[in-house]
């Protein structure tokens, strides 16, 4: 197995942009959290950019207010040789930045106040990654970090990230809402011959079930969106290339589970067909075993022991070991089918704390075990 | 409190969770469990996952209703993918003739561009989809499935998914998507819906779930059972728990206990056993006040335990005898 150094990696000047991706619930904003105060700690001057962090993790980062924009962290007892800053991301506000920077008052208040906006910028799906990119290209163009470290969405699959920027501008491009708003105009271009008839109906069909009003509000909103930005479409490429771009990193976390494996898995064979350069794997939360005393060992002695009803503690302690040898012999033969299918993809396992993670100290014992301590 | 009277009665059983707690897991258990003694259920999933497919072992399922699984005593499981554009060209084409156009719209992604305009449109068409396969009627005006559990989506989401008044507010006020839209809130907001929610004994799935409560309560929605999935057994003697969580293994009595046994362990090894034991018992206590907090919730609730060797088919059937000795049906 490849072993991933972690240490090497966020020392590394060329390092800049670190993004942590994978499916739900496998510690993606933990693992950043710890990446950056680890990489603090070792002398960068860092920042992390979390996405949804649960509340004690946030606070114990003294993150107390979603402002949108890092803060430095300032804990007791945390005096790092670099500095450590964080932020959560405010994906309605990063939106109405976005928005006011690019037009004159008149034409932002005008976008800001279209219900179809609205919508747009607080409950459409793809938004909060749209926006998460759009976040790390403001980080990596004010240029005032050393590193900058990515957690992200928290979505079903960890290949939304990718895809849900590119959905967002495909629905946002013009060309369905202007011929949906304005079929006349458009009638006799190749695309309607296409589909003739059938296009009319689709677009009475739409009309009637979304509101001809609503057609309405997303029509002048992307026309306004349109003609500041030339188009969602070429935003989302610049914010994509970045991602491609030389010191850009992703490490790809999962929790030795096959279905995390297997978003691992599909999330691995994408960065490579899209020549984005992968890090490793970080499998998170293992269980290795402490005792090197072979399981069925154990497990015959505490059977001895129960039937002689004595020792109860050193039978408790058996069985324990038995049941953490059986879990830990599963997690390492589910890492070892990933291995073999991505020989060439960097591994690191990580211990699982006995309990949830809410403060600095917690964050840097998962900083050592990720360098392997 | 176990599976309750009112529970046996609800004939759509959505069952969320937050990610990674085992959600389809625990639906296609249940399936198995409400279909064993001859009846015939309906396992739906609707986030496009395969999920299904997967755990029993088949190829992607389709855009229709397969039988996938027998249950113990003749019943039967069947099972659907729901695919939101699916469902919107099936819906349209109840309308409107859109006949091959449809297909080309499709492949233009024009269909995904309508469910994805307006917000809730997705949800309304997928939670349609649900409603035509809960009120279905055979020939005799039976239903045609005795009971349909629906793999949602997790916590997180659920009640904007199942608040289909909401996602209207947005939609059309007219036509037919409305009148179809108003049978599905009747349903979901009736005693023939339970809401059930997978958590596992940590924290924050804890608290997903005690959230999810709430915010079900508030939309008016009705909370079923709480399923506690992955339980490992409590190992220590109860007195020795809180002693060992704080680091205080005796391991003088540990090594005599162990030369009782025949095994005789140097430093390192019975160090590190004991390094085992206080991960352990810090695991229980915090498991310990995890279920006290899922008690808050006053909802009935089944563990199922932890399966070391992965989930199977024959793991599903385990989990599904579980389900059924405690008393779902």
């Amino acid at each position: 197995m490849n072993r991933l150094d972690i240490d090497p990696l966020i020392d590394d000047p060329a390092t800049r942009v670190l993004v942590c991706c994978g499916s739900g619930g496998v510690g993606k904003t933990t693992t950043a959290a710890a990446l950056a105060l680890r990489a603090a700690e070792r002398g960068r001057r860092t920042v992390v950019l979390t996405i949804d962090p649960a509340r004690r993790l946030a606070q114990s980062l003294g993150l107390r207010e979603l402002d949108n924009q890092p803060r430095e962290v300032k804990v007791e007892g945390f005096e790092p040789k670099g500095e450590l800053f964080a932020m959560m991301l405010d994906m309605r506000r990063t939106f109405d930045d976005m928005v006011l920077t690019h037009a004159g008052r008149d034409r932002a208040d005008q976008i800001l106040s279209n219900p179809f906006y609205q919508t747009i910028s607080s409950s459409f799906s793809g938004t909060q990654e749209y926006m998460a990119m759009e976040k790390l290209g403001q980080l990596v163009a004010q240029g005032e970090w050393d590193l900058i470290i990515v957690d992200t969405p928290p979505s079903r699959s960890a290949l939304d990230f990718l895809d849900a920027p590119q959905r967002l501008s495909t629905v946002l491009d013009g060309r369905f809402i202007r011929m949906l708003s304005a079929p006349a105009r458009a009638s006799g271009r190749g695309l309607l011959k296409l589909v003739g008839t059938g296009f009319n109906l689709f677009t009475k069909a739409v009309a009637t079930v979304v509101g001809g009003q609503l057609l309405h509000d997303a029509s002048t909103f992307v026309q306004a969106f349109d003609s500041m930005f030339g188009g969602f479409r070429e935003r989302a490429q610049r914010t994509y290339e970045l991602l491609r771009s030389p010191g850009t990193g992703f490490l790809v976390v999962a929790a030795a589970e096959p279905d995390a494996l297997r978003e691992a898995s599909y999330f691995v064979e994408r960065l490579s067909a899209e020549g984005m350069p992968l890090c490793g794997l970080v499998a998170n939360r293992t269980h290795p075993v402490l005792a090197a005393l072979p399981a069925p060992k154990a497990l015959a002695a505490a059977d001895d022991l129960e039937r002689a009803g004595d020792a109860p503690l050193a039978a408790a302690v058996l069985r324990l070991h038995a049941d953490r040898a059986a879990v830990a012999d599963r997690e390492k033969r589910l890492l070892a089918r990933f291995t073999r299918a991505h020989p060439g993809v960097a591994l690191v396992g990580v211990p699982a704390l006995p309990a949830d993670v809410h403060d600095i100290d917690g964050l840097r014992e998962i900083g050592s075990r990720l360098a392997g301590e | 409190m176990s599976w309750t009277e009112e529970l046996t009665r609800a004939r759509l059983h959505v069952v969320s969770g937050k990610g990674g707690t085992g959600k389809t897991t625990v639906a296609a258990a249940l399936a198995l469990a409400l279909a064993t003694g001859g009846r015939k259920v309906l396992l739906i999933e609707v986030e496009g996952r395969q999920g299904i497919a997967q755990l029993f072992d088949r190829p992607p399922l389709p855009y229709a209703e397969e039988r996938i699984a027998s249950a113990p005593g003749g019943g039967e499981v069947h099972a659907l993918a729901i695919d939101a554009e699916a469902a919107l060209l099936e819906y349209l084409a109840m309308f409107y003739n859109l006949g091959f156009a449809g297909r080309t719209l499709r492949k233009m992604g024009a269909v995904e561009f309508a469910t994805t305009l307006a917000p809730g449109l997705r949800d309304v068409l997928l939670t349609g989809k649900v409603k035509e396969c809960v009120n279905r009627t055979g020939p005799q005006g039976r239903h045609t499935y005795d009971a349909v559990v629906l793999d949602a989506p997790p916590t997180g989401r659920v009640v904007k998914f199942l608040d289909v008044t909401k996602a209207m507010a947005d939609l059309a006020k007219v036509g037919p998507i409305k009148g179809q839209s108003e049978g599905v809130v009747r349903l979901l907001h009736s005693g023939d819906t339970a809401v059930h929610l997978v958590a596992l004994l940590e924290e924050m799935p804890v608290r997903e779930t005690l959230d999810a409560v709430a915010e079900l309560d508030a939309a008016d929605l009705r909370p079923g059972a709480v399923l506690v999935n992955r339980v490992r057994p409590p190992r220590l003697p109860a007195r020795s728990v809180a002693a060992a969580a704080k680091g205080n293994v005796d391991d003088e009595r540990l090594r005599a206990g162990l030369r009782a046994a025949g095994i005789d362990l140097d430093e390192d090894t019975l160090h590190g056993l004991v390094d085992e034991t206080v991960e352990h018992a810090i695991r229980v206590r915090m498991e310990q006040s995890a279920k006290e907090k899922l008690a808050e919730s006053d909802l009935p609730s089944i563990e199922l335990p932890e399966l070391t060797d992965g989930v199977d088919v024959a793991a599903l059937y385990e989990l599904a005898e579980l389900l059924v000795a405690a008393g779902v049906r």
